[in-house]
C-alpha cells in the first residue's frame, strides 16, 4: 500500500472548499499547534522529520529554517515558490488547484514557526486559474480568523498574499524569484547574501517550495520522528512525482520515497507500463534539468542493484552512472524517441529562458541550440558533437545561478549515455530513419 | 487604436491597483508592477503600447523605464498587438513526446499562419511556447487563461471553429 500524506483527500468533492476541508481534519492541526505549541517546538519537529526541500535541490527544511536571521525589528518573510516552469513537472498544480487550503494551512503554520507576519505565494503567470482558486481559499481563511490578526485568539497575526508572475522560468530560482516579487526583471543575485539574510526588501526569508509547505502539516500532525520512519533512509516520507510521456497512465502520484523505479513505470497503481506496449528507451527522472538515464541505468544501478525513488538511489552513480530526484518530473521514453530531438526541445528551453546575465549561460545555450538544430537537419559533422561536450563543460561552475548547469547536464548526460545516436545522425542518416524525428499523436 | 488621452484604468480598475499596493510594505509598492501591467494588457487590447506603460509608470509612481524594462523580460507580456485569441501550443519534452508538433502543424494550415504569426483578419495569433506545467495531459494549448489538454486534432477543430466567434486575447480576466 502506497502512503498518502498530501494527496490522502485529493478525489473529495469540493475538497478545495474550507467547509469541506474541515470535516476532514482540515487546520486542526494549526489550532493544536497555537494553542499548544511553541514556534521552536514545530522548528524542532520539522527538523526531525527529515524533510528535503522539494523544489529540486533537496535542501534539509529544518536546516534551512534555522539559518534564518532574526534581527531584533526586523520583519521576516516566507515565500512560497509556486513557480513550477521546470518542464516534466507539474505536481504543485494539482495539489494547490486540488487542496488549496492544505497549502494556506503550511503557510500559516511554517510562518509561525518563523516569526514571519507576512508570506507571499509567487506562483507563475500561466496558471492564473489556480492562482484564483488560491486567493478564494485565502479568502475564506481570512473570514474564519484562520488568516489576519490575532489567529484564532494566539496573538499571532499573519497575512498571506498571492503574487502572479508573467512567464519566466528564472523566476524559479529562489533570488530571481524575489527580485520578480520586488517588481523587477527575474536577474538572479549573487549569493552570498542568502535570503536567510537577506532575502525580500533586503530583509531575512525563507522560500520553499509547494510541496515542502504542504507537507509541514502532516509532519506536525504525526511528529517529526513519525514522519520520518516513512521512506528509505535520509529520503524521508512521501514525495509527489509528475509522471509524463509515453506511459499509460500519465499524472500526479504520492510515492513513499522508496519505491523501485521498475514498479512506478510498470505498476498499475502509478505508470501502467509503456504505452502500446512498446520498449523503454530512457527516462529522464526528475525534471528537464537532471540527467537522462538508458533503460539499463535507470532500472538498475552500475552495481546491479534494484534502482529505488529516492535521493540516494537515483544519485547513485554520480553523474557517470546516475541522476537525481530533482524537482520529481519523471518523463518517459519509448523505444522510437530520438534522445537528439527531445534535447534538442530542452536546450532550446534553456536559451530561451537564460536571464542573459553571465556570458556562458547566455551564449553556450544558444550555441548549443543551434549545433542540435544543424546536426538535427543532417548537417552536422562528428566534430559538431565534441563541441556541444566542449560547450556544455565550460559552462559548470562558472554562472551566477545553476540555470547554467541546468542546461549543460541534460546535453552532457545524452552525449554519454546516447553517443552513437549522435554519430548516426552525422554519419549514417539512413539508420535512425526509424528513429522518428517526433512522436505522432495516438490517434 | 486607442490614443494616448484615452489610457486611464476605469474608476474600479484604480480601485483594485490601489488595493493591490496594499499587499506590500509602505515603499514597497513597486511589487505591484507585475499585476497591473497583466491588467493594463487586459484592459488596453492586449499588448502594452509605450503610452500604455508609461501611464503603468505615472500609476505607480515610477520611471517609465522600470517598467519597459521589466515588460520586455517577461514572456507573456506582449510588445506588439496580437490577435484577438492567442493560441499558444506547448512544444517542449513532454508534449513534443506526445504529438506537439503535429498540432502546431495543424493550426498552421488550418488558419494559413506561421508560428509567430497573426491571421489578415486579426483574429488568431499562433505562438509556440515553454512548458506550460501540464506535461501530464499533453499536448496541450493555452487559448487566452484557459488551458486546453489531451489535445486531439478533431478536439483542436472543435475549438478553433469556437473561437472563431469568442474572444480569447488576455490571460488576466
Ligand atoms: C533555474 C531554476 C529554476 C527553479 N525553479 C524552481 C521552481 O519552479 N519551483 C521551486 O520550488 N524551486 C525551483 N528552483 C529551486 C529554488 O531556487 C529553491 O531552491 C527552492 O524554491 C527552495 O525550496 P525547497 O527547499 O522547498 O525546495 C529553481 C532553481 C533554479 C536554479
Ligand atoms: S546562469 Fe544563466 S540564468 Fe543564471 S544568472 Fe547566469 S545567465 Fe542568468
Ligand atoms: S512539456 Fe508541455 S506542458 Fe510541460
Amino acid at each position: 500500500m502506497s502512503k498518502k500524506l498530501l494527496l490522502k483527500n485529493d478525489h473529495v468533492p469540493y475538497i478545495n472548499k474550507l467547509s469541506v476541508y474541515r470535516e476532514h481534519g482540515g487546520y486542526s492541526v494549526l489550532e493544536k499547534t497555537l494553542k499548544n505549541t511553541s514556534p521552536e517546538n514545530v522548528l524542532e519537529e520539522v527538523k526531525k522529520s527529515g524533510l528535503r526541500g522539494r523544489g529540486g535541490a533537496g535542501f534539509p527544511t529544518g536546516l534551512k529554517w534555522s539559518f534564518l536571521a532574526r534581527p531584533e525589528g526586523v520583519p521576516r518573510y516566507l515565500v512560497c515558490n509556486a513557480d513550477e516552469s521546470e518542464p516534466g513537472t507539474f505536481k504543485d498544480r494539482y495539489l494547490m488547484e486540488r487542496i488549496p487550503h492544505l497549502l494556506v494551512e503550511g503557510m500559516i503554520l511554517s510562518s509561525f514557526a518563523l516569526g514571519a507576519n507576512t508570506s507571499y505565494i509567487y506562483i507563475r503567470g500561466e496558471y492564473f486559474y489556480v492562482a484564483r482558486i488560491l486567493e478564494q481559499a485565502i479568502e475564506e481563511a481570512y473570514a474564519a480568523g484562520l488568516l489576519g490578526k490575532n489567529i484564532l485568539g494566539s496573538g499571532f497575526n499573519h497575512d498571506c498574499y498571492v503574487q502572479v508572475g508573467a512567464g519566466a522560468y528564472i523566476c524559479g530560482e529562489e533570488t530571481a524569484l524575489l527580485e520578480s516579487l520586488e517588481g523587477k526583471r527575474g536577474n538572479p543575485r549573487i549569493k552570498p547574501p542568502f535570503p536567510a539574510v537577506a532575502g525580500l526588501y533586503g530583509c531575512p526569508t525563507v522560500v520553499n517550495n509547494v510541496e515542502t509547505i504542504a507537507a509541514i502539516v502532516p509532519i506536525i500532525e504525526m511528529g517529526g520522528e513519525e514522519y520520518a520512519k516513512i521512506g528509505v533512509g535520509k529520503s524521508t516520507g512521501t514525495k509527489l512525482i509528475s509522471a509524463s510521456g509515453h506511459i499509460n497512465n500519465p499524472g500526479v502520484y504520492e510515492i513513499e520515497l522508496g519505491v523501485p523505479v521498475e514498479e512506478f513505470i510498470y505498476s498499475a497503481q502509478y505508470c501502467g507500463g509503456i504505452r502500446g506496449g512498446r520498449k523503454l528507451k530512457a527516462v529522464v527522472a526528475g525534471g528537464s534539468s537532471v540527467p537522462i538515464l538508458p533503460t539499463e541505468l535507470i532500472l538498475k544501478t552500475a552495481n546491479g542493484e534494484p534502482r529505488l525513488m529516492s535521493y540516494e538511489s537515483l544519485g547513485d552513480g554520480g553523474f557517470a552512472t546516475g541522476t537525481m530526484l530533482g524537482s520529481g518530473g519523471f518523463i518517459v521514453m519509448d523505444e522510437d524517441t530520438s534522445i537528439v530531438k527531445n534535447l534538442y526541445t530542452f536546450a532550446r528551453f534553456y536559451h530561451h529562458e537564460s536571464c542573459g546575465q553571465c556570458s556562458p549561460c547566455r551564449e553556450g545555450t544558444g550555441w548549443m541550440e543551434k549545433i542540435l538544430h544543424k546536426i538535427l537537419e543532417g548537417h552536422g559533422t562528428l566534430k559538431d558533437i565534441d563541441l556541444l561536450w566542449d560547450i556544455q563543460s565550460k559552462i559548470e561552475g562558472k554562472t551566477i545561478c545553476p540555470l547554467g548547469e541546468a542546461a549543460a547536464w541534460p546535453v552532457a548526460a545524452a552525449i554519454r549515455h546516447f553517443r552513437s545516436e549522435f554519430e548516426d545522425y552525422v554519419t549514417n542518416p539512413e539508420s535512425i530513419k526509424d528513429i522518428k524525428h517526433y512522436y505522432r499523436l495516438q490517434n | 487604436m486607442i490614443t494616448s488621452e484615452q489610457i486611464a484604468f476605469s474608476k474600479e480598475t484604480l480601485e483594485l491597483v490601489q488595493k493591490m499596493m496594499l499587499r506590500y510594505p509602505e515603499g514597497k509598492h513597486k511589487s505591484a508592477l507585475i499585476p497591473v501591467l497583466h491588467i493594463a494588457q487586459a484592459e488596453f487590447g492586449g499588448w502594452l503600447s509605450a503610452p500604455v506603460m508609461d501611464y503603468v509608470a505615472s500609476i505607480l509612481k515610477i520611471q517609465p523605464i522600470e517598467v519597459y524594462e521589466v515588460a520586455s523580460f517577461y514572456s507573456m507580456f506582449n510588445l506588439q498587438p496580437v490577435g484577438k485569441c492567442l493560441i499558444e501550443v506547448c512544444r517542449t519534452s513532454s508534449c513534443w513526446l506526445c504529438g506537439a508538433e503535429d498540432i502546431i502543424d495543424h493550426i498552421e494550415k488550418k488558419l494559413d499562419i506561421k508560428v509567430g504569426e497573426t491571421s489578415k483578419d486579426g483574429r488568431f495569433s499562433l505562438k509556440a511556447v515553454e512548458c506550460l506545467g501540464s506535461c501530464g495531459t499533453a499536448p496541450m494549448m493555452q487559448v487566452g487563461a484557459d488551458y486546453h489538454e489531451n489535445l486531439t486534432i478533431d478536439k483542436v477543430d472543435e475549438l478553433l471553429e469556437k473561437f472563431k466567434t469568442e474572444d480569447k486575447q488576455s490571460r488576466y480576466c
